[in-house]
């Protein structure tokens, strides 16, 4: 009867079962967690209004160029497609990274603030495997947060201004379907940028139990490296930082598109997710949870 | 219940943990035989929650060795800890779920547990500790003790060799208290070990078989209850209308400490056989009008290696 009779018992099976095979149910208790938290919907809702408001203020009065980052803006009433690149361009730099920097800076450090983190590691998750399944949420988050924001900008875009054939960047034209393809395709690089900012949240959330102060260590990090970048006499710092490449979704909207800053820009992030993971896991493995 | 032969179910050897210069826990030889109900006892500040962060692999043991089920830890968390069950330094869960997505959340990250059997168990879980009526309401409405009541039932999501209950009853109120103590011994009877610190003596006292003491990081006393309760000093106590007399018997005999008032002598009796006493008083002619052993009461024996008043050790 008691557990003690039964000492074949195997090491690895609790009430007869043995261990399940992998699957993605707690990354799915963890999506669940993020996406039903009212913050974060609030966060994806002010997302997703940019575009819009974009869009409405462009249809309303005579667009001006902006003079940073690529030019979308003078060109929106010409094509709708455009709307979804001018509100990623104004979104890059604060509010995409701000709302990945919640989400990542949340990942650890929230969950020892609350003090679930010494139950889950009690269920027993193992430390790897808990960054390995709070890494992937983020991923998964910034690549919604952005395929959002460029989804509502082609449908408020194409309502409002014209579809059909689009005008380049380098001045020649292709048709719709090209065209949206160089969309989606910008949308899918910019969201491996913000999955790279992610691991960067992840590992200073490793580093406190505050994930308000996570969040905020992220966002100054990636200010500090757009004032970087901006610095004239620092330009041998700029191709090193994570943010020097982001603009660099612009070049798909050329002909020929212009492929060396795209191939570098994800060499960047795929150096910045490997390091600052493994910079997670070197910090996380061995700390004493005593939150 | 305990079977002299399965390993223990807690084992430590010398386990250590110093934070910064201050020893926390200090060399402690922690011993939880299967099937016990092991009352893991010390004032506020003793050791007693760091322990049991080793013990679960949440910290690391500056020395020593610690052992879940024979296995040894933290590297084989992955194979011990799915057959224990925890509660550690109170309950933490996430404010905005209720508490049945609470559980449900630790129950997917369990990769021991039957996704088709997870409603199932949330239920029998909230059940047990008597929260239903409460399980669709949100974390952060809920008071201490209902906090405290869904903490037990994570504890009891999956079936537990063992479990280590960290105050489970910290928060309650005198009923909620009695149920704790009437389910550890259901689960103590259906084969579960469990390990229950406590700051209060009297909550655990009734269902412990076991002991162990902490004071200032130290085990000072551990045993089972009959063996802590004979580590106490027993003191004879002799009534008689020649207390001077008994006294010179009494010390003779090899008691010590032996007092004498006016109708009595009292001595503590150390090595010496109880029985021995009245013989001796009657073979040198003292009337003896009554005897008593006095055994200290676990309480007196608590205070006595933990020493009294409010201040946190430490």
């Amino acid at each position: 009867m008691s557990a003690a009779e039964s000492p074949a018992v195997d090491r690895a099976t609790v009430g007869g079962r043995g261990p399940n095979r992998p699957s993605t149910r707690f990354l799915r208790s963890e999506l669940r967690i993020i996406f039903g938290r009212r913050r974060n919907l609030a966060g994806l809702v002010v997302l997703a209004a940019v575009p819009i408001v974009l869009a409405i203020a462009v249809k309303a009065s005579t667009p001006r160029g902006g003079n940073d980052g690529p030019d979308f803006f003078g060109s929106i009433t010409g094509n709708g497609l455009f709307v979804p690149l001018a509100a990623l361009t104004i979104e890059m730099t604060l509010f995409l990274p701000l709302a990945v920097a919640t989400i990542s800076g949340d990942a650890i450090a929230g969950e020892a603030n609350l003090g679930t983190l010494r139950y889950l590691l009690a269920v027993p998750v193992s430390r790897t495997r808990l960054l390995a399944v709070k890494y992937a949420a983020i991923v998964i988050f910034a690549v919604l947060a952005t395929f959002l924001v460029s989804l509502v900008g082609i449908l408020i875009g194409l309502s409002l201004f014209h579809g059909g054939n689009m005008t380049l960047l380098s001045g020649s034209q292709v048709g719709f379907n090209d065209g949206l393809l160089r969309v989606l395709g910008a949308t899918i690089y910019l969201s491996v940028q913000f999955a790279a900012l992610g691991a960067i949240g992840l590992f200073i959330s490793t580093l406190t139990e505050q994930p308000i102060a996570a969040t905020i260590a992220a966002v100054v990090l990636t200010v500090t490296m757009f004032i970087l970048d901006s610095i004239p006499q620092l330009s041998w710092l700029g191709p090193w930082l994570l943010t020097h490449w982001w603009s660099s979704f612009g070049d798909l909207l050329r002909a020929p598109v212009a492929w060396d800053g795209i191939q570098r820009g994800l060499i960047s992030a795929g150096a910045y997710a490997t390091v600052f993971w493994l910079a997670s896991w070197a910090r996380f493995a061995g700390k004493d949870v005593t939150s | 219940m305990s079977d002299p032969t399965a390993p223990a179910a807690v084992r430590t050897t010398g386990l250590s943990k110093a934070f910064g210069h201050h020893l926390a826990v200090d060399a402690i030889d922690l011993q939880v035989p299967t099937g016990s109900v092991y009352g893991f006892l010390g004032p506020n500040g003793s050791g007693k929650t760091t322990t049991i962060r080793m013990l679960l692999g949440l910290v690391r043991p500056t020395s020593g060795r610690q052992e879940l089920l024979g296995l040894p830890m933290p590297d084989q968390a992955g194979h011990a800890l799915p057959r224990v069950g925890s509660l550690v330094e109170g309950p933490a869960f996430h404010p905005y779920l209720s508490g049945r997505a609470n559980l449900a959340r630790l129950d997917a990250a369990d990769r021991y547990s039957d996704p088709a059997t997870s409603r199932k168990r949330v239920g029998a879980a909230l059940d047990r500790v008597g929260l239903m009526v409460a399980a669709g309401k949100r974390y952060r409405v809920y008071s201490l003790g209902m906090r405290q009541r869904l903490a037990i039932a994570a504890a009891l999501l999956m079936p537990r060799e063992l479990l280590i209950l960290d105050e489970p009853t910290n928060g309650l109120d005198p009923q909620g208290t009695r149920e704790v103590r009437n389910l550890i011994s259901s689960l103590s009877a259906g084969g579960t070990t469990v390990l229950v610190s406590s700051h209060l003596l009297s909550e655990v006292e009734q269902i412990c078989t076991h002991v162990g003491v902490m004071n200032a990081g130290k085990l000072v006393a551990q045993g089972t209850v009959a063996e802590i309760r004979l580590g106490g000093t027993q003191r004879a106590r002799v009534e008689t209308d020649q207390p001077a007399a008994a006294g010179r018997v009494l010390v003779d005999l090899g008691l010590t400490e032996v007092r004498t008032d006016q109708g009595s002598a009292v001595g503590t009796l150390g090595e010496v056989a109880p029985e021995k006493i009245v013989p001796a008083l009657v073979h040198a002619g003292i009337p003896v009008l009554g005897y008593a052993v006095d055994r200290p009461s676990l309480e007196d024996l608590f205070v006595a290696l933990t020493g009294e008043g409010f201040d946190v050790s430490g």
